[in-house]
C-alpha cells in the first residue's frame, strides 16, 4: 500500500512520528493560504461585477459624468441628514420600547392593552402610510401639526414605527435574564423599580445590543421613506436633481450607492460590536 | 424526641421539640418563628403545617429527600414563595400568609421589611453579572437601605475579608470560581446585617472540590454565633455545625432534634432510610 517503496513510507512514518510539529506548521500555512486565496477572489468577483456595471453603463454612454460630479456634492450632502435622522429615530425608538415592553410585560391589564394595542396597530400597517398619516392627516385634526418641522414628525412616525417592533425586542431580552436575578433582588429587600432599572434592564440590554444594531442598520435604510415629506435627506436630494434633470439612473445609482456604503460600514462595526461582546461574556 | 411520625396539631403553634442551641441563653425569645405553614402548588400540597422556632445563635439545618419541600420552606420563610396558610415572624415583624392579597401595597411592604431581615444564599449564587463584586455587595445597602455609601463599602470590606476574598474586590463574578462566586453571595447576604441567614443548598451547584471552601465559611459563621437556617444535604456539616436537624418528609416535620440524635440514631424508619441511602453515597 505504499507509494513510493518502504524506503518513502518510513521517511513519512519518520515524518509523523518525530516531526510532528513540521505537520502541524504546515496545516497551519495551508489554511493561511487557502484563507489568503479566497478573500483574494472574493474582493476580485466583487470589483469585476459591480466595476463591469458601472464601466458599461459609462463606457455606453449611459451616465452622464458632468451632470454627476455638478450636481454630486448637492445630492452627497444629504448624508448627515440621512444619519441624523437614523440616530434620532433609534434613540427614540428605544424609550418608545422599553415602556412598551414594560406594558407587555405588566400584570396591570389597562397597561398590557394600551401597549398590546400599540404594537398590533403599528406592526399591522405600513410605515409609509403612518409616515404620510403624520406628516398629511393630522393637521387636519389640529392644525398647529403643521407648524412643527418635517424632519420632527418624520423623526417620530420612524420612531414610532420602530418601536413597536423593538417593543418585542426589548420584551424578549428582559424575559431572557435569568430568574435566579429577579429572585435575588427580590431576597435583598429591592422594590420593584430598583429591580428593574438597577438588575433586570442592565442585563437585558446587554442581551440585545446586536438586535438594536440590525434595528439601526435598517433605520439608515428605511429613513428613505421620509424624502415623502420633503426632508432634504439623501433621496429627496437624489429624486430633486434626477428628476427636474431627467437624469434619475445617475442620481438613483448614486444614492443607493450610498445607502450601500453606510450599511457595510454600520455591519462592520457590527461585527467588531458583537465580537467585543462576546469577549467580555467571559468577563462577565 | 417520641420517633415515628409528627404532625403537629392544628392549633398548638409553638414547637414542642424547639429546644434553644447549647450556647444561647435559654431566656432569649426566638428571631424566627414559622407558623404552622402549608403551601399549595395548584392542588399539589407540598408544605403540610410546619412549625419551627430559631433562637438567636443557632444554627438549623434542614434535610430531606429532593421534593420533599426543604427549598419550598426555607422560600416561604421570606415570601420568594407566598405561603398559602401560616405566618412568618422575624425579629418582631410577622407576616400572615395573604395569598389572596399577595398584591396589595402594604402586604408587599411587610414582605419587604421581612426580606431585610433574613438574608438568602441560593444554590446558584445569584451574583449580578453586570457588577463587580464590591457592587454587588453595597447595591443593596445603599439602594434599599439608604446606608451612606463610603460606609456600605466599609462593611462590604469587613464581609470581603471575612469569606477571605479581599483581593477579588474589583472582579466581576464570571472570573470567579463557582466555591468563590459562593463566598461572595454569603457575604453579599452578610452586608446587608440580617438577623438570620436562609441558605438554600448552597453547595449543591457546586463541583466536589469547591464545596468545603464555602463550607469552611458557613461553619465559622455558626461558631461565630450567626443565626443561619441551611437546607442541605451535607451530613458532616450538620453534624459540626447544626444546633438542631429537622428532617421533612413530603411536608411534615418527621423529626427533630440535635444532630447526634437525628444523624446517628434516627427514630422514623423514613429518616433511617433516606440518612442510610445518603451516607453510603459518600
Amino acid at each position: 500500500m505504499s507509494l513510493g517503496g518502504p524506503g518513502v513510507q518510513a521517511a513519512i512514518d519518520d515524518l509523523y512520528i518525530h516531526h510532528p510539529g513540521a505537520i502541524v506548521a504546515e496545516i497551519a500555512a495551508q489554511r493561511r493560504r487557502h484563507t489568503r486565496r479566497f478573500r483574494i477572489t472574493f474582493v476580485v468577483t466583487w470589483i469585476l461585477l459591480v466595476g463591469g456595471l458601472v464601466g458599461f453603463l459609462v463606457a455606453g454612454g449611459k451616465i452622464d459624468s458632468v451632470f454627476l460630479s455638478k450636481w454630486g456634492g448637492y445630492i452627497l450632502g444629504g448624508v448627515g441628514t440621512t444619519v441624523f435622522v437614523a440616530v434620532c429615530s433609534v434613540s427614540v425608538a428605544i424609550c418608545f420600547a422599553v415602556v412598551g415592553a414594560l406594558g407587555r410585560l405588566s400584570s396591570n391589564s389597562v397597561l398590557f392593552a394600551v401597549s398590546t394595542l400599540y404594537v398590533s396597530l403599528v406592526r399591522g400597517t405600513p410605515l409609509i402610510v403612518q409616515i404620510l398619516f403624520i406628516y398629511l392627516a393630522l393637521p387636519q385634526i389640529w392644525s398647529g401639526f403643521a407648524e412643527i418641522p418635517a424632519i420632527a414628525l418624520g423623526v417620530f412616525a420612524l420612531s414610532f414605527n420602530y418601536g413597536a417592533y423593538m417593543t418585542e425586542t426589548f420584551r424578549a431580552g428582559i424575559q431572557a435574564v435569568p430568574r435566579g436575578q429577579t429572585e435575588a433582588a427580590e431576597a435583598l429587600g429591592m422594590p420593584s423599580r430598583t429591580r428593574m432599572q438597577r438588575i433586570i434592564l442592565p442585563q437585558a440590554v446587554r442581551i440585545i445590543t446586536p438586535a438594536i444594531g440590525n434595528e439601526f442598520i435598517s433605520m439608515i435604510k428605511d429613513s428613505a421613506l421620509v424624502s415623502y415629506i420633503a426632508v432634504p435627506e439623501l433621496l429627496w436630494r437624489a429624486q430633486r436633481v434626477g428628476q427636474s434633470n431627467f437624469r434619475t439612473l445617475e442620481t438613483l445609482l448614486l444614492a443607493a450607492g450610498v445607502y450601500w456604503a453606510l450599511t457595510i460600514v454600520l455591519s462592520l462595526f457590527q461585527d467588531r460590536l458583537e465580537k467585543r461582546m462576546a469577549e467580555s461574556d467571559r468577563r462577565i | 424526641m417520641s420517633g415515628s411520625s409528627h404532625a403537629p396539631a392544628a392549633h398548638d403553634v409553638s414547637d414542642p421539640f424547639a429546644r434553644p442551641g447549647a450556647l444561647t441563653p435559654t431566656s432569649a425569645g426566638p428571631v424566627v418563628r414559622l407558623l404552622e405553614i402549608e403551601k399549595y402548588f395548584g392542588s399539589n400540597h407540598v408544605l403540610r403545617g410546619c412549625t419551627m422556632e430559631v433562637y438567636p445563635g443557632e444554627t438549623i439545618c434542614l434535610i430531606g429527600r429532593s421534593g420533599s419541600g426543604k427549598s419550598t420552606l426555607l422560600r416561604c420563610a421570606n415570601f420568594l414563595e407566598e405561603p398559602t396558610v401560616g405566618a412568618v415572624v422575624i425579629d418582631g415583624v410577622r407576616v400572615d400568609a395573604d395569598p389572596l392579597h399577595a398584591r396589595s401595597g402594604t402586604h408587599r411592604e411587610q414582605i419587604r421589611q421581612i426580606r431585610l431581615r433574613a438574608q438568602m444564599v441560593f444554590q446558584e449564587f445569584n451574583l449580578f453579572p453586570h457588577m463587580k463584586v464590591i457592587d454587588n455587595l453595597i447595591e443593596a445597602p445603599v439602594r434599599v437601605k439608604g446606608v451612606p455609601r463610603d460606609q456600605a463599602i466599609a462593611t462590604a470590606e469587613k464581609y470581603l475579608d471575612k469569606v477571605g476574598l479581599s483581593d477579588k474586590r474589583d472582579e466581576y463574578p464570571a472570573r470567579l470560581s463557582g466555591g468563590q462566586k459562593q463566598r461572595v453571595a454569603i457575604a453579599r447576604a452578610l452586608t446587608m446585617e440580617p438577623k438570620v441567614l436562609l441558605f438554600d443548598e448552597p453547595t449543591s451547584a457546586l463541583d466536589p472540590e469547591l464545596v468545603g471552601e464555602v463550607l469552611v465559611v458557613m461553619e465559622e459563621l455558626a461558631h461565630e454565633g450567626a443565626t443561619m437556617i441551611v437546607v442541605t444535604h451535607e451530613m458532616q456539616f450538620a453534624r459540626e455545625a447544626a444546633d438542631r436537624v429537622y428532617y421533612i418528609d413530603e411536608g411534615v416535620f418527621l423529626e427533630v432534634g440535635p444532630p447526634e440524635q437525628v444523624i446517628d440514631s434516627p427514630q422514623d424508619p423514613r429518616t433511617a432510610k433516606f440518612l442510610a441511602r445518603l451516607l453510603n453515597k459518600k
